[in-house]
């Protein structure tokens, strides 16, 4: 394979980079209107032309070549170590034209490091909005470089981009200018002495920044530290002069390409939508009940809405399993197919709609700009845990998923408050727990009551776990906090952006994408485990279950037909591999109210929770009260009764002890691993499994003695 | 009259002087404030902190810590 052309876009956070990735490259980078959505690089393919393509890589954001957090650090170990293997032939720098001067001092540091540079001018109709008329053509005489205005969310000006890029990886025109500010010139020839030839600029950045850059040993590390000692180099101040410098020359170049009209018909500074949403969103009462309200809503609609899709869904699936059970004849394959596969299945599709409207709210927050204000007002409440008005992030997505939620952790800037998030994101409740809930609140909630008649008791318990998963997390947090006792500067200086308009059908995609992933990695392990759990219960340790059938019809000779199988069923269950684990198991779960069946829900879901139902469900077809007409998972759960009491055994002390569990046990296996890659230390997972766990099964033991 | 951002009303305008922490300062000079640039105070959350302030066109927010280190000069 040829090698391609290496395009990197660079820009501010916000700018639009992921955007313009996926009209450059048709993929479905995921963008969101709050600074810090890309948090780890993408590559695509971009063509050109018909057989011409180009390699694009989507970046973080970054606001200068000094970085403050290791998202921003990646895109720096990239620019500037040309024997990277993302080192890009070119940059297109992506700027916000609503706010052209921050966004051009970042361009004017990337075109210093020796990069050609092409210049995107996007969210032209912003800046236009707040009533500035940009010169793009002038801008460009003026910083002697290719401009080409874009619109990347509705994929605007590809084609100038296109003309733009081409030029310049033809000539490869990268300005040689002089330092923004002088250094002596022994200074540069020693760097070149110990490092090697490199663009001046780019020699500072490495004597500047050479702790955060991974391609220095820690002898030339040293070394650097002992360059600056030697000319008396100090880092900070000559960053500080050189942004006041930048700024100074952009000043004057923004000043003359770009007319206010605002400034020319002397009318008074408009009121934009955004300050009008803004003073009532960040409103220091009313946006904390709007924000709580908009949660509020969310559950009411994953629970109440999603409910008439799940029925159909459910009662289909079991319509399907009845009808192939007649079909079919009566054989231990039969069983595996419907009561092992298709209702494992069952189990995954039923929960579609419920993530299909979780994502849909999630991703309606964060594509409209109002996620940065909730970071906003929470920060300061934030803090007191030893959290960061910037861990809003995490946690909220940790209710979609832990794993890209402990990844969006990276723009936290201090390591003490992203360790911290880090460790409690997972015990906000992610969308594997919701089929867990759903059917235990089913079962323990009564369906048709209502709060003053408005709101679904089952939604506001729905909500109430989602609660307690939140604060469950910022009490442990606290609790880190106090145990950490690091004294580390944090800082919340962060843009709010401009609220903007969802784009419908890029949110149904990124629907669909989240569901697809759902059904499908779900669906895998949740398969998988039901035709292993399927045979550990249909088989047993030698000829046990060979004999059961007989031993039961002697010891009860007045038995019916049916109720005799039923009977040699549950018994069958009970002899089996699967049953000698639950059983195995049962000692240490008594206290919590869980029996041996439950057990064996326990142990497979330590891999992964979205396999309780699957198990569950297989767990109860194979253990007989077979009534085919009401075989759903839910009626045959409610079915269950306590061998010790004669009522149902899911009462709800049983139930809320299990809710419980389930809110706080550290059960998936993925989130363990993406905690062990962000901390790089096993130390980590091992707390935070340890942690978790033993915080579930204290307070389910607690549930269950108080109700029971 | 003289003083720190933290001391500005919702409302306020003001302009920058200077800077009285150096690790701080150069994220601000990035974000553009500018010693020279006029700002507004925009918004408080609750419990007054942190607040957003109006610099060159876009709105941006800090801790009243973080505030406190940006010395401004009222009209
Ligand atoms: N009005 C308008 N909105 C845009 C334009 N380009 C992008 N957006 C929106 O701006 C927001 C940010 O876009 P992203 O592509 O996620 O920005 P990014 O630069 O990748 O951001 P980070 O990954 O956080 O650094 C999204 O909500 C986009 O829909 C544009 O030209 N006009
Ligand atoms: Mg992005």
């Amino acid at each position: 394979m040829s090698k391609l052309p290496k395009i990197a876009l660079i820009g501010n956070p916000n700018a639009g980079k992921s955007s313009l990735f996926n009209s450059l490259t048709g993929l479905n980078q995921k963008t969101g209107n709050f600074p810090g959505v890309t948090m780890d690089k993408l590559t695509g393919i971009w063509e050109l032309e018909p057989n011409r393509k180009v390699e694009v890589l989507d970046l973080p954001g970054i606001y200068s070549i000094y970085p403050k957090s290791i998202d921003e650090e990646l895109v720096i170990n990239i620019l500037g170590n040309p024997a990277h293997a993302d080192y890009p032939d070119m940059a297109i720098v992506v700027a916000d034209a609503s706010n052209l001067k921050r966004n051009l001092l970042l361009f004017s540091q990337v075109r210093d490091l020796g990069i050609p540079t092409v210049l995107a001018l996007n969210m032209v109709d912003v800046a236009e909005n707040q009533g500035y008329v940009i010169n793009s053509i002038k801008l460009a005489r003026e910083l002697n470089i290719e401009v080409a205005e874009i619109n990347a969310k509705k994929g605007i000006g590809v084609n100038g981009l296109r003309l733009a890029v081409e030029k310049t990886l033809k000539n490869r025109y990268a300005s040689n200018d002089a330092l923004p500010l002088p250094v002596g010139d022994d200074l540069l020839a020693d760097i070149t002495a110990q490092y090697g030839e490199a663009d001046p600029y780019r020699s500072l950045l490495w004597l500047m920044e050479h702790d955060r850059m991974k391609m220095f040993s820690e002898e030339q590390r040293i070394g650097f530290d002992r360059l600056q000692e030697k000319h008396r180099f100090d880092a900070k101040s000559y960053k500080t002069s050189e942004t006041v410098k930048r700024y100074e020359a952009l000043s004057e170049i923004v000043e003359r390409c770009v007319i206010n009209l605002n400034r020319q018909w002397d009318a008074p500074p408009v009121k934009t939508m955004t300050d009008r949403l803004d003073s009532f969103f960040l409103h220091p009462v009313g946006g904390y009940l709007i924000f709580l309200g908009i949660l509020f809503l969310m559950f009411q609609a994953v629970f109440t809405w999603a409910a008439y899709p799940m029925d159909a869904i459910d009662g289909g699936v079991a319509q399907l399993n009845d009808y192939l059970k007649e079909i079919l004849p009566a054989s231990a394959l039969t069983g595996l197919l419907t009561d092992g596969l298709i209702a494992g299945i069952g189990g995954v599709l039923i929960f579609v709609p419920q993530i299909a409207f979780l994502f849909f709210f999630i991703s309606m927050l964060e594509e409209t700009g109002y996620m940065s204000r909730v970071m906003f007002i929470m920060d300061k409440l934030m803090r007191r845990f030893g959290l960061n008005g910037k861990s809003v992030v995490p946690l909220m997505s940790g209710v979609a998923c832990a794993v890209p939620a402990i990844m969006s952790t990276r723009s936290i800037g201090s390591w003490k408050d992203r360790l911290i998030t880090i460790m409690v994101t997972p015990l906000m409740s992610c969308s594997a727990r919701l089929p867990i809930y759903t059917v235990l609140i089913a079962l323990v909630v009564p369906e048709k009551s209502t709060l003053f008649g408005m709101f679904n008791l089952q939604g506001l318990a729905l909500f109430g776990l989602y609660l307690l998963g939140f604060f469950m997390a910022i009490l442990s947090a606290w609790v880190m906090k106090q145990l950490l006792q690091v004294k580390e500067k944090s800082y919340f200086i962060m843009e709010l952006p401009t609220y903007k308009g969802p784009r419908f059908k890029h949110m149904a995609l990124s629907i669909y994408n989240s569901v697809k992933a759902f059904v499908f990695e779900a669906g895998k392990i949740i398969v998988a485990i039901s035709i292993v759990l399927w045979v550990l219960a249909s088989y047993g340790p030698g000829d046990s279950l060979a004999t059961v059938e007989q031993s039961v019809r002697q010891a009860n000779p007045t038995l019916s037909a049916s109720e005799l199988a039923n009977k040699v069923a549950a018994e069958k269950l009970e002899q089996s591999y699967a049953g000698h684990f639950g059983h195995f198991i049962e000692p240490v779960i008594k206290p919590l109210g869980y029996d041996w069946k439950i057990g064996i829900a326990l142990i497979t879901s330590f891999a992964a929770r979205e396999v309780f139902v699957g198990t569950m469900s297989t767990i109860y077809s194979l253990g007989g009260e077979v009534d085919d007409e009401n075989a759903t998972i839910k009626n045959r759960m409610r079915a269950e009764i306590n061998p010790v009491t004669g009522k149902p055994l899911y009462d709800a002390a049983l139930g809320f002890s299990l809710l419980i569990f389930y809110a706080f046990a550290m059960q998936c296996m993925s989130t363990l691993a993406t905690t062990y890659r962000e901390t790089k230390s096993w130390k980590y997972p091992a707390i935070q499994f340890l942690y978790m766990t033993t915080l579930a099964y204290l307070s389910a033991f607690i549930v269950y003695q108080v109700l029971a | 009259m003289s003083g720190t951002l933290a001391d500005l009303k919702v409302g306020e305008q003001a302009e920058i002087m200077g800077f009285t922490d150096e690790l701080l300062s150069l994220k601000l000079l990035e974000m553009g404030c500018l010693p020279g640039t006029v700002i507004e105070l925009t918004h408080q959350a609750p419990f007054g902190d942190p607040i957003a302030i109006k610099v060159s066109g876009y709105t941006l927010s800090m801790r009243k810590e973080e505030a406190a280190t940006i010395q401004v000069k009222t009209k």
